[in-house]
């Protein structure tokens, strides 16, 4: 994304933000409580249209489309709080968000090969799920629409610590597959352990941009925006 | 989606109108309760499209422009079809009574309630098995989630109420044997579906399906055994329901 401005109504959020998610890289999105990385996810999958500035998916301007077309065109979405499908099965969870391409990568059965506990529960309705199985099911279900970049909002919000390992393996290995992610995290030694570049928010502004390791190696840095370590 | 419909008396009305026209031309009550339904679904869509959808969020005065719109589709039909009843013939095979056990059974009637058997069971396996119904649960528990995994939620709405409307106008030719068609039709069916779904609860086919059963089995007898107080008995079970279930008997939101 260039340049974004968004605003709810007339509280001005995003301010200029600009930064970019190579292929096959995992980039993290930090800052504190409300510093505006929720918004900038939803500016990305067309919740929230940007006033100002372009967003593009591989070259291709999505600011503006609605939500759907943006999904179609390759953006997968894993949203805080994980909204799952709460009155539909596992299943029905992932097959209405499935979606095949030419390069499709993931169907039912290997979304079940990388959660098994999702196959064991994929006709119990998922509202009845625990908090890590609804996470991996809302993981699951970005991943069968096959999409060229995966938003992920805190994903270990609000999870035991050793669900929270399991879904950083998860995520480890989607990028070993190549799965190019946008991973907006509060558990920043997580995040750091997991991201090539590192983008740092305040206030709706980019305070920090670099590599991960320059990142981890700053802890002014990480103090002042993030707080503690 | 989540809008009480009070067009559905003028939409069963104008099926059943419209059923009267179709069969000047082809004389078979099926094939026209088909076209018939599919011109008001086709009405109904439109009025989805271009009118309610301009309305979102304004839960009240989308429910005050399908009122209005009642009116103007009655209106209409008086325009055209004037202010006399107009008989629908019973189809010649069903003319005859069954008769079980020394019962007789009016043919038609029987017809109507397995035929409408069939349809909420098509309903049901529809919504229940279908990946298009699961789409369209998925886009009544969270819209705007839905719509990020790519899910075409207002495409999927708008065909929703097609054929909401469709089986309106289809029920009105299908009813038109018994009713046959007259202005006033509307006003009498309008109270009759919104007490089986407050009775059944809303969102719910198996509470359509019970609210309809109670409320015929009220209605009948209750025009047999007290005349005078039909419509009050009518209103009864209803008014316990909403009193003691608010949700109604199957129901997954208050009405
Ligand atoms: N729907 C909304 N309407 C108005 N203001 C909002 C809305 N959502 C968020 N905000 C405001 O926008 C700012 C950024 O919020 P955002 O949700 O993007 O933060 P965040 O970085 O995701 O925080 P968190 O870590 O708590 O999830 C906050 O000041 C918040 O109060
Ligand atoms: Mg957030």
């Amino acid at each position: 994304m260039q340049g974004v401005d968004a605003l709810y109504g007339d509280s001005h959020v995003l301010h200029g933000i600009s930064f970019e998610v190579g292929a096959g890289r995992v980039l993290a999105l930090l800052g504190r409580n409300g510093a505006g990385k929720t918004t900038c996810m939803s500016a990305i999958i067309g919740f929230l249209p940007p006033r100002k500035g372009a967003i593009r998916l591989f070259g291709e301007p999505i600011a503006g489309l609605a939500p759907e077309r943006i999904a179609r065109k390759g953006v997968g979405f894993v949203p805080q709080g994980r909204r799952i499908f709460p009155t539909l099965t596992v299943r029905e969870n992932l097959r209405v968000s499935e979606r095949r391409s030419a390069s499709s990568v993931w169907n039912l059965a290997r979304v079940f090969e990388l959660f098994p506990q999702l196959e064991e529960r994929a006709e119990q309705v998922a509202g009845s799920l625990s908090g890590g199985e609804q996470q991996m099911l809302a993981i699951a279900r970005a991943l069968m629409g096959n999409p060229r970049v995966l938003l992920m909002d805190e994903p270990s919000e609000g999870l035991a610590p050793l669900i929270v390992a399991e879904v950083g393996r998860t995520i480890a290995r989607l990028k070993d597959e190549g799965q190019s992610i946008l991973l907006v995290e509060q558990n920043v030694r997580l995040a750091l352990e997991l991201a090539d570049e590192v983008v740092i928010l305040n206030t709706g502004r980019v305070a920090f941009t670099g590599s991960a390791g320059e990142a981890r190696g700053n802890e002014a840095l990480i103090t002042q925006h993030l707080g503690v370590f | 989606m989540r809008i009480a419909n009070l067009t559905h008396g003028a939409l069963f009305m104008l099926g059943a109108y419209l059923g009267v026209s179709i069969l000047k031309l082809m004389p078979n009550l099926w094939v026209a309760a088909l076209l018939g339904g599919l011109a008001v679904a086709a009405f109904g869509g439109l009025l989805e499209r271009f009118i309610l959808r301009k309305l979102a969020g304004n839960i009240l005065g989308q429910v005050l422009v399908t009122l209005g719109f009642a009116y103007i589709i009655a209106d209409l039909c008086l325009v055209v079809w004037g202010g006399d009843p107009i008989p629908i013939p019973t189809p010649e095979f069903l003319q005859q009574p069954l008769r079980v056990a020394g019962f007789a059974f009016p043919a038609y009637r029987v017809a109507v309630v397995v035929l409408s058997v069939l349809v909420g069971m098509a309903l049901h396996l529809l919504m229940e098995r279908t990946r298009l119904g699961a789409m369209i649960r998925a886009g009544v528990d969270d819209m705007q989630m839905a719509r990020a995994v790519g899910i075409p939620v207002s495409k999927l709405f708008t065909l929703v109420f097609c054929l909401g409307a469709g089986l309106a106008g289809a029920g009105g030719v299908i009813g038109g044997p018994i009713m046959s068609a007259y202005p006033g039709l509307d006003a009498d069916m309008l109270p009759l579906a919104l007490i089986v779904v407050i009775l059944g609860g809303v969102g719910s086919l198996a509470g359509a399906f019970a609210g309809s059963f109670i409320t015929g089995f009220v209605y009948t007898f209750g025009v047999a055994l007290f005349p005078q107080l039909a419509y009050v008995i009518l209103f009864l079970p209803m008014i316990f329901v909403i009193a003691f279930r608010p949700r109604g008997l199957f129901g997954k939101f208050a009405a």
